[in-house]
């Protein structure tokens, strides 16, 4: 093995020369036993907290679920004086929406951060960047007045002309005549198309964060190479910094579904709450978890409670899952989980 | 014996002198396109949209001519460039457009809450007094000093409560590490997709409703906390994680301990981005309503007390008087959204600096 040592170092056995890692032993001064001991108790107690919140979710929810079994996902009502509750018609109507809002969402997240990460001069790159940031924070109470105030009115008109045009598509139907000489207003008033445009300006940005780092990231040398090459700035983005960027693109999509999903406050100040499985985007009505919970809390006692518990418990398990996914994607196409000079 | 002679003119024509191409430059067929496209579509869809087809309403105007002009661009760019470069200029208006409509829906949304609270925000006693007012009374009674007083008190007790716990969870997480270090780290990004509604509605059950109290700031506070506590605990362990391992490193091995690490070279490294993602953090709490909505309890009257009685804060108080058919409490409630929205744009400004700061040090 070491053999051209040994002849040089014949009085030491050649156990010694074999490379081995010294042991190192910290003696942990007085101050670091404390300080970690308190770190790690924070991150006890939040474990302890954040857990807790979990366990206690799903033990609350479980009346709820003992009381109907695979009923609760299956009943479209939720009629407590009957002793009837389910969440078919909730959990479509997030899915719906929540949808609806990502399919608006996307081309305009993408487009945003293609924007900013490649057609934008670099001065105004920083305040777009900004921007985007303040959009995250801008309160959904806010979002959800415009919605309701300036949007609504405005999109009536759209959403009778888009059930005339495509009516005979399913989703675009409404139970009215669209050509009657004053038509029906209000069948196109509080619908889910209107409370998704509102979700969908919402979740942009974060939609938009990711991908805008992620294409950040795309290497520079590969991008002059696609120039060389005699591409078109499209042509690069294209052959370049999409390929580079497609787990951002995905994550960050699923990251603003997530978020999608459990918007509560823009949704209740628009949508009529009507519980039925609907496809019917441009119609009067629909419900989702979060606006059930937000408008059934006060009536409810013992068993609808933990009713409206599961609802929620439930869309928690969806948005995990979609996070947990997301995340996954993001983390991929990253390198290195820490920074080293 | 050599001779240095001069190198013989010769009669041939210099070079033509060398111009670099211009790489940038746009050409004006590259300027005159779009507006001539644009102005095409304009014509084309004010003909065709009201008069020939029946069709009605602004914004499904504005739709048909967009995409009148996107094609009336292609076709016009077609006529005189390959077909790459009719894919990169329709690809180039397209993304454009769609910042252009993102910057506007933003810009809409901050422009609209503040002329339609204007009237209320013209008065100054919105900001010096509760709403005792009922709702026929005129703009210059009554405001939301409560909704300022709660929002502040709510999101006090939230940062009192969430910065030490995340921030020390972050430094367990990214410091002292260890298997359970994972777990935590583990249940804290999978409570980040907790709807905050259900975290108000964890609160009411588990504290208002088991100990039979009436809804209070405190319980708000707690729930905001609660919706806080996983966003803020995983931003700062993002943050101390890009601290690069190799000043940690160095302080060590100057034989600092692990505590003067962390508190002399990882926390100041990471001080001002720490700073930003806080302050973020904080921002989506103050903004809020539906883990408010359900814990604080409505109220038109001034209550600094949160421990007892119901105490209003902003988004709830905007949300609450929005949902009232009349016209005066909803401008009301638009004057409230607007404060909100100052207020976020403060609390937004301090991250900026906070993040400016980051840059001048570098």
């Amino acid at each position: 093995m070491c053999g051209a040592e040994t002849r040089y170092r014949k009085g030491l056995p050649l156990t010694d020369l074999i490379d081995r890692p010294r042991r190192l032993r910290v003696g942990r001064t007085l101050g670091d036993r404390v300080f970690r001991g308190m770190a790690r108790g924070f991150g006890v107690l939040v474990l302890l907290v954040m857990g807790g919140i979990g366990v206690f979710l799903a033990i609350e929810a479980v009346p709820a679920f003992r009381e109907w079994g695979w009923g609760f996902f299956t009943t479209e009502e939720w009629n407590p004086e009957n002793g009837v509750l389910g969440i078919a018609a909730v959990l479509f109507g997030t899915g719906v929406i929540a949808l609806v809002a990502m399919v608006l969402a996307f081309p305009l997240a993408l487009g945003t951060a293609l924007y900013i990460s490649e057609y934008a001069a670099p001065r105004a790159k920083r305040w777009l960047i900004a921007m985007i940031d303040l959009m995250a924070s801008v309160p959904s109470v806010i979002y959800g007045l415009v919605g309701a105030y300036l949007l609504q009115p405005e999109m009536v008109f759209v959403s009778r002309w888009i059930h005339d045009m495509f009516g005979w598509i399913p989703i675009f139907a409404v139970d009215t005549d669209p050509d009657a000489a004053v038509f029906a207003q209000s069948r196109y008033t509080a619908s889910p198309i209107i409370a998704a445009i509102v979700v969908a300006v919402m979740v942009l940005p974060y939609a938009c964060m990711v991908m805008r780092e992620v294409f950040d990231q795309a290497p520079q040398g590969e991008r002059e190479a696609a120039y060389a090459l005699g591409s078109t700035r499209w042509g690069m983005i294209r052959s370049v910094v999409l390929p580079f960027g497609r787990g951002g693109i995905v994550g960050g999509t699923m990251l603003a579904l997530g978020r999608a999903l459990g918007e509560t406050i823009a949704v209740v100040l628009i949508l009529a709450p009507l519980f039925e499985i609907k496809v019917e985007i441009l119609e009067n009505g629909g419900i989702t978890v979060p606006t059930l919970i937000a408008t059934r809390y006060g009536e409810s006692t013992g068993l609808q409670l933990s009713g409206l518990l599961a609802a929620g418990l439930v869309l928690f398990v969806v948005t995990l899952i979609t996070n947990s996914i997301a995340a996954v994607i993001v983390t991929r196409s990253r390198s290195g989980a820490s920074t080293e000079i | 014996m050599t001779a240095t002679l001069a190198p013989q003119r010769t009669d041939e024509p210099a070079p033509p002198e060398e111009v670099r191409r211009d790489l940038r430059g746009r050409t004006l067929d590259d300027r005159v396109a779009p507006l001539g496209a644009a102005l095409g579509a304009l014509a084309l869809v004010s003909l065709l949209y009201d008069r020939l087809l029946p069709l009605s309403g602004v914004l499904g105007f504005v739709i048909c001519w967009y995409v009148a002009f996107v094609a009336l661009y292609a076709l016009l760019s077609w006529y005189r460039h390959p077909s790459p470069a009719v894919t990169d200029r329709v690809a180039g208006v397209l993304i454009r457009t769609s910042a252009l409509l993102v910057g506007s829906a933003l810009a809409t949304a901050i422009v609209y809450v503040f002329v339609r609270g204007a009237p209320a925000l013209a008065h100054l006693n919105l900001f010096t007094q509760d709403l005792t007012a009922g709702p026929q009374d005129p703009l210059d009674i009554g405001g939301v000093l409560h909704g300022i007083v709660g929002t502040l008190i709510q999101i006090g007790i939230a940062i009192s409560i969430t910065l030490p716990l995340g921030i020390g969870c972050a430094v367990y997480m990214t410091e002292v590490g260890g298997r359970l270090s994972k777990i935590v780290r583990t249940i804290v990004e999978a409570m980040t997709a907790l709807p905050s509604i259900v975290c108000g509605l964890f609160v009411y059950i588990a504290l208002l409703l088991t100990f039979d109290i009436q809804r209070n700031g405190f319980a708000a506070a707690l729930a905001i906390s609660v919706m806080m506590l996983p966003i803020i605990a995983r931003s700062a362990e993002v943050v101390l994680r890009v601290v690069p391992g190799g000043l940690r490193e160095a302080s060590l091995a100057l034989g600092a301990s692990q505590w003067q690490t962390v508190r002399k070279v990882v926390l100041p490294t990471a001080r001002p981005a720490l700073v930003t993602a806080m302050v973020l953090g904080i921002a989506r709490g103050i903004g809020e309503t539906s883990p408010v909505l359900i814990t604080a309890g409505y109220t038109t009257f001034m209550n600094a007390n949160p421990f007892e009685g119901p105490m209003v804060s902003l988004p709830l108080f905007a949300y609450t008087l929005a949902r009232s058919p009349e016209p005066l409490f909803q401008t009301r409630a638009f004057g409230a959204a607007a404060v909100l929205m100052v207020l976020v744009l403060l609390v937004f400004l301090i991250a900026r600096l906070a993040a400016s700061g980051r840059r001048n040090r570098r």
